[in-house]
C-alpha cells in the first residue's frame, strides 16, 4: 500500500515568552511513515511529545524543522511548509482528527456538530444526518440526546460525539487522541471496529491509546515516542 | 476544490499604512482575504483594528499602500481608483458592514421590513410583495418573530438589533461582510446565540468575512484564519487554531493566556 503520512526530523520547542524567555523542547528527530489502511499506535510515557505530534501532523502546532508529508488524492502536501489555506484545503479533504476533548458550541445540537465535516464537504443535509444517526446509534448515544446541545453530556458521551464527528468522513488519514480514554468496555470495542472498517477502506491512523487491548487490536506498527524526546 | 477556482483573493491588502497626524493608526499591513475565507483581526483597543476595517472598506483614505477588490466580473480594482458611484454600487450589493453598535447600520424609526427591504430596493427591487416577502424570510432565518415585520428596531432588544442588522446586511447576498465587534456590547446568552447565528450563515452563504473582534473566542468560533494587531502592525499571522493554541509572538502569548479558557 502506498505511503499516506511520512515525517522527517520533525522538531518542536515551545518558547515561552512570557516566563523570561524559557524553551521547552518537545520532540526532535521525529521519523516514521504510515501507510493505507495501516495504523500507527504513538506510544510513550506521559509527556513525550504524542499529543504535541499529532497537533503538528495536524497543523495545529506548528513545526520548528523537518517535513510533514502528506500524500493523498494523487497529491502531496508538506504539513511542515504548508500556508494556512492549503492546510484547511487538506483538512478538508484528506486529514482528520479526533482530539481528546469535544469543544462543544453553544446551542447546536448533537446530531449537527457530528454532521458538520460532511456539510462542510458538500454532502446534502438530509444524507449527512442520516450517516450521522447510524454513528450515534452504533456508538449508543440515546436518541433523545441527538437535539440537545453537548455541553451537558457526560464525558464518556461528549467522547462519542467527538469520535462520531471524526469518524463520519472518509478521509485518507486520520489522527486519534485517546478516542477510548473514558469509554466504557462496549463502546470501546465499538471505536475497535470503527477503525478496523476504516483500514479496511485505506483509511491510514495515527493513534494515541493507552488501553492496552485497544492498541492490540488496532495497532499495526508501534511508535515509540520516547526516543524523540528532546533534552530539556 | 478550494485550490483551484477560489486561488484567487477577493480582497487585498498591500503595504496599508495609515497616519491620524503624527498619531500611527496601521502601518504596512498586507494580507488577502479568499473567497468563502473568515479572517479575524484581533488586538487590544487601540491596536489599529478598526483603522484596518475601515481602510480596507474605503470609508478611509489610506497614507500608503492599496486595497485590491476582485469585482463580480472578474476584473480586479483597486478601490482608491474606484468613483464614488462604484463604491456606493459595491456597498449596496457585494459588501456588508456589520457596526458593533446596530443604530449605525439600521434606521432606527424605520420598521424592520423596510430596514432590510431597502437593500433590496437599492439594488433594483420594485416589487412590493416580493421584497415585503424576502424581509420575512430573512427576520425567521435570524430568528426575529415574522409578527413584528411592521415594528421598528428602536423597540428591539439589543440582541434582536443585531439580528436584524445582520439580515439588513445578508440580504443582497454579498461576498464580503466587514464585521465590527460584532458581539460587542450583548449579553453573554446573547452573543451565543448570535455567534452560532453568524457561524451558520458564513458557512451557508459561503461568505468572506473580515471581523474584527478583541474576544478570542469569537475569533477562534467564526474565523478560519486570524491576525494579531499590536501599536497599528501585525504581529503575528496563521490558522486560528495555530494562533490560538501556538502562539509564537510574546505579544500574541500574552493575549492567548490573558482569558480564562471557556
Amino acid at each position: 500500500m502506498s505511503t499516506v503520512l511520512e515525517l522527517t526530523a520533525v522538531a518542536k520547542t515551545f518558547t515561552m515568552h512570557l516566563q523570561g524567555g524559557i524553551r521547552l523542547p518537545v520532540v526532535t528527530g521525529v521519523a516514521f511513515t504510515v501507510r493505507a489502511g495501516e495504523c500507527a499506535v504513538l506510544a510513550g510515557r506521559s509527556g513525550a511529545g504524542k499529543s504535541s505530534i499529532l497537533k503538528m501532523i495536524f497543523g495545529t502546532y506548528r513545526c520548528d524543522a523537518g517535513s510533514i508529508r502528506v500524500d493523498a488524492d494523487g497529491r502531496s502536501v508538506d504539513v511542515a511548509q504548508a500556508e494556512p489555506r492549503q492546510i484547511l484545503a487538506l483538512r478538508a479533504r484528506a486529514l482528520g482528527y479526533v482530539s481528546q476533548f469535544l469543544r462543544a458550541i453553544p446551542r447546536v445540537p448533537a446530531i449537527d456538530i457530528v454532521c458538520e465535516p460532511l456539510l462542510i464537504a458538500g454532502v446534502q443535509r438530509g444524507e449527512a444526518r442520516q450517516r450521522a444517526a447510524d454513528l450515534l446509534r452504533r456508538l449508543n448515544i440515546p436518541e433523545r440526546l441527538w437535539q440537545l446541545p453537548p455541553a451537558t453530556f457526560s464525558g464518556g458521551e461528549q467522547q462519542r460525539i467527538n469520535i462520531a464527528r471524526g469518524f463520519i468522513s472518509d478521509l485518507p488519514l486520520l489522527l486519534l487522541d485517546e478516542p477510548t480514554a473514558s469509554l466504557d468496555a462496549s463502546n470501546r470495542a465499538v471505536v475497535v471496529d470503527l477503525v478496523t472498517e476504516k483500514k479496511r477502506r485505506g483509511t491510514a491512523v495515527v493513534a494515541i491509546v493507552h488501553d492496552e487491548d485497544v492498541r492490540a487490536a488496532i495497532a499495526d506498527t508501534v511508535v515509540d515516542v520516547n526516543r524523540f524526546t528532546a533534552a530539556a | 476544490m478550494m485550490e483551484r477556482e477560489e486561488d484567487q483573493p477577493l480582497l487585498r491588502a498591500e503595504g496599508l499604512s495609515k497616519w491620524y497626524g503624527n498619531q500611527l493608526g496601521c502601518r504596512d499591513v498586507s494580507f488577502a482575504v479568499h473567497p468563502g475565507e473568515v479572517m479575524a483581526v484581533v488586538g487590544e483597543s487601540g491596536s489599529g483594528k478598526t483603522t484596518l476595517l475601515r481602510l480596507l472598506s474605503t470609508q478611509l483614505a489610506p497614507s500608503a499602500g492599496r486595497v485590491l477588490y476582485r469585482m463580480r466580473d472578474g476584473t480586479t480594482r483597486d478601490l482608491v481608483s474606484l468613483g464614488e458611484a462604484e463604491r456606493r454600487f459595491l456597498f449596496r450589493t457585494d459588501w456588508g458592514y456589520v457596526h458593533q453598535d446596530p443604530a449605525m447600520g439600521l434606521r432606527m424609526t424605520v420598521s424592520a421590513g423596510a430596514n432590510v427591504g431597502e437593500r433590496l430596493m437599492a439594488i433594483g427591487w420594485r416589487h412590493y410583495g416580493g421584497i415585503r416577502r424576502a424581509a420575512g424570510d430573512w427576520l425567521s432565518r435570524v430568528e426575529i418573530d415574522a409578527g413584528r415585520i411592521d415594528e421598528a428596531p428602536d423597540t428591539y432588544s439589543g440582541g434582536m438589533r443585531q439580528r436584524l442588522q445582520i439580515a439588513r446586511n445578508l440580504v443582497t447576498r454579498p461576498r464580503l461582510v466587514f464585521m465590527d465587534e460584532p458581539t460587542g456590547g450583548l449579553d453573554v446568552s446573547v452573543q451565543a446565540r448570535l455567534l452560532d447565528l453568524l457561524r451558520g450563515l458564513v458557512a451557508e452563504l459561503a461568505l468572506a468575512a473580515v471581523i474584527v473582534t478583541h474576544d478570542l473566542a469569537v475569533a477562534r468560533l467564526l474565523s478560519h484564519r486570524i491576525i494579531v494587531m499590536k501599536d497599528g502592525e501585525i504581529v503575528e499571522t496563521g490558522l486560528t487554531d495555530q494562533v490560538l493554541d501556538d502562539p509564537h509572538q510574546p505579544y500574541t502569548q500574552l493575549l492567548v493566556s490573558s482569558v480564562l479558557p471557556p
